[in-house]
């Protein structure tokens, strides 16, 4: 008997482990599968049974519920009021378009077996036997782009890495996933670490690459050691090392902890934080294609852009780009975070409108009171009120929206939100983690959170309003990188959405 | 959390784990913080030594990174997060609840990965999701 009890720490984080030692308790002879998560966090402990004829879903259990759950032979699928039917289809799951997330919440994390019969190594054994060229031209053709936030072809970075000679050359993975509203590295890292692991090789092969470098942030530490646990399993079966199974290739990769910053997801500073130095960014050029990590050329790739390389491989570039919409090509995993009613990861084709997601998906707010504001893309990202709720999530409309789509996050406000709060919030964040190379950045995100608070106490408002706008211009103008660069974004669309918020005194 | 007692030995020890490391500045300091629970003064020029770099390079470093800290830690340790998904669902009363209750114990966290089960506290490195008083006093036992 299998019964799969989440091991992702959302799952953990309201009572799986509770969870499982209760069932494990009461059928000891149970075999329980730590699977990562399915994605629908708010059915989060979701308790799956294996039945002949497919999985069936029990949630949201809480360890309370165990005892009913026996007294109604939930091992048999019987019948109880958080009885879901078929795992397969909830609708919810069901409607979605997983490709990057295909195995997360299906498989046992850390089994290899469990991997290989969801497909997992067919894409590296086609890259064994293929040409660089051919797997760079696959991944250009797919029109895969970074979803680290800046949306660059990655095609194309491979291409120049590869392009570049050098006695070593680095596979960097960005998983510093600081943006506030999104979870999806976390997830994948939890869920399916070997299809990042093969997806890095994979990388390396391409671009003749022998070592790989996760920085993955400090606040993750579950993920951190299902991560390596997954390297030692892939190193042990000879996926890492010298000769990788059995072939002339040889890879290997660690984990790099972070340290509590959020400028150290910006490349530059992530190689810097690597390297064991304080995260200041760097000026480009040099690109980190070319002098990156100690100085070597190096692909930097956030999680899901590598995970969605093994797919790619394996189904062809074609099927990849059939999804999607203009230059936004294949799946987006969208992060549905904050006050809303059914949070989670929705895996949809780029195209979907933010009201889809929020509604549809999202259920609408936790609270139940009225939906005020989503802030999409992160903490950098816009907030857009719901008279934009039909613009479609793409790269392009999202910027043409005064946006951005950045790491796919978005976030649910009621309408208990203070715009002004928030925006005062993005200055102060921004003074905390700049890294302090750009003076707009370094000192004016510290004027604009003071100028915020006049604007909130009613003090000269309208001239206040002035002079952030103006702040705000010089920050977007005058800063080196997106983080003094684009906090003037989610200030900026906050006055611009929701300027009752602005008239001086507290909401 | 448990940590041992700082001494230049034991940090010796733990620096030699770290002499094939490329880069070890970062790593080291870590090192000696999840050892000892913070980072001792006198490690700074330990470490410089040790890895033949300046002592100015290493207080760089300690100095630019939210987690490293250079005083004990306080026995229960509870970081909140204060970031946007989880002030979404009230983490900025709650902050003001947990600090009055829990003083010194209390941080700031900037997004756990949990937000779509907000607010999200890591009391003692458990995370806690849908946080609450109650459950953070029940975690913190
Ligand atoms: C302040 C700042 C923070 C960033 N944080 C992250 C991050 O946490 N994860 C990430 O993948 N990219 C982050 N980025 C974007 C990276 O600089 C880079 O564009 C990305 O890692 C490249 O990978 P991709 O092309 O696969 O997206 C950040 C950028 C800035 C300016
Ligand atoms: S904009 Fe800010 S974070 Fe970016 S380089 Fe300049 S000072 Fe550093
Ligand atoms: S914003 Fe609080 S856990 Fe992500």
């Amino acid at each position: 008997m299998r019964v799969f009890i989440p091991g992702d720490s959302a799952a953990i984080s309201v009572g799986a482990d509770a969870v499982a030692a209760a069932i494990a308790l009461r059928a000891p002879s149970a075999e329980i599968v730590r699977n990562g998560s399915r994605g629908a966090l708010w059915l989060e402990t979701l308790v799956e049974v294996q039945s002949p004829d497919g999985r069936i879903a029990y949630g949201p259990v809480s360890p309370d519920d165990v005892t009913s759950l026996f007294d109604a032979d939930f091992l048999n699928g019987g019948a109880h009021a958080l009885f879901l039917g078929k795992t397969d289809e909830i609708q919810w799951l069901s409607s979605q378009d997983r490709v990057t997330f295909a195995r997360v919440g299906i498989i046992d994390p850390l089994s290899l077996d469990d991997y290989r019969s969801h497909g997992g190594l067919v894409a590296l054994n086609k890259a064994l036997t293929s040409t660089s060229d051919w797997i760079i031209d696959e991944v250009t053709e797919s029109g895969l782009r970074g979803r680290g936030g800046a949306g660059f072809p990655a095609g194309i970075k491979w291409r120049t890495v590869a392009q570049t000679p050098s006695d070593q050359k680095y596979i960097c993975c960005n998983a510093d996933e600081g943006d506030s509203g999104t979870f999806a590295d976390r997830m994948l890292i939890e869920g399916d670490p070997f299809t990042l692991i093969e997806a890095m090789i994979i990388a390396g092969i391409a671009v003749g690459a022998n070592t790989g470098i996760v920085y993955l942030r400090s606040e993750y530490p579950y993920a951190i050691a299902t991560l390596r646990k997954a390297i030692e399993v892939a190193r042990k079966n000879n996926l890492l090392g010298s000769k990788i199974l059995a072939t002339s290739h040889s890879f290997d990769m660690t984990v790099r902890v972070g340290a509590g910053s959020y400028v150290c997801g910006e490349e530059t500073a992530m190689l810097e934080s690597i390297e064991g130095k304080r995260g200041v960014v760097r000026a480009k050029p040099p690109l980190p294609a070319i002098e990156g990590l100690f100085g070597k050329p190096t692909i930097i790739n956030n999680v899901l852009t590598l995970a969605t390389v093994p797919m790619i491989i394996a189904d062809g570039a074609s099927a990849y780009k059939a999804r999607g919409v203009g230059r936004s090509l294949g799946t987006q995993v969208f992060q549905l975070a904050g006050n809303v009613a059914r949070g989670g990861i929705v895996e949809k084709a780029f195209g979907i409108t933010v009201n889809e997601l929020v509604h549809t998906y999202g259920g609408g707010t936790l609270s139940g009171r009225t939906l005020r504001a989503v802030q999409i893309g992160g903490p950098l990202g816009a907030y857009f009120s719901t008279a934009q709720f039909d613009t479609s999530m793409d790269y392009e409309s999202l910027i043409a929206a005064g946006g951005m789509l950045g790491h796919g996050g978005v976030v649910v406000f009621d309408e208990s939100v203070d715009l002004a709060q928030q925006a005062k919030f993005a200055m102060e964040f921004c003074a905390l983690e700049s890294c302090g190379k750009c003076t707009p950045c370094r000192i004016g995100s510290t004027r604009g959170a003071e100028t915020i608070g006049l604007i909130i106490q009613g003090v000269e408002v309208e001239e206040n309003k002035r002079l952030l706008l103006d702040l705000c211009e010089v920050m977007s103008d005058g800063s080196l990188c997106a983080m003094g660069g684009l906090t003037p974004m989610p200030v900026k669309s906050a006055m611009i959405n929701f300027p009752d918020d602005f008239k001086g005194g507290v909401r | 959390m448990k940590y041992r007692p700082w001494s230049q030995d034991a940090a010796l020890v733990l620096l030699a784990s770290l002499r094939d490391e490329m880069g070890p500045v970062l790593m080291a300091l870590q090192l000696m913080q999840k050892e000892f629970g913070y980072v001792d003064k006198a490690s700074i020029e330990i470490i410089a030594n040790f890895f033949n770099t300046s002592r100015a390079e290493v207080h760089g470093v300690l100095t630019f990174y939210h987690d490293l800290r250079t005083t004990a830690p306080t026995t229960h340790e509870i970081s909140i997060c204060v970031a946007e998904a989880c002030q979404a669902v009230g983490a900025r009363v709650l902050v003001q609840e947990v600090k009055a209750k829990f003083g010194d114990e209390t941080h700031d966290g900037y997004c756990f990965g949990n937000c779509a089960l907000g607010p999200t506290v890591m009391v003692n490195g458990e995370i806690i999701g849908r946080a609450t008083l109650e459950k953070i006093e029940q975690a913190r036992r």
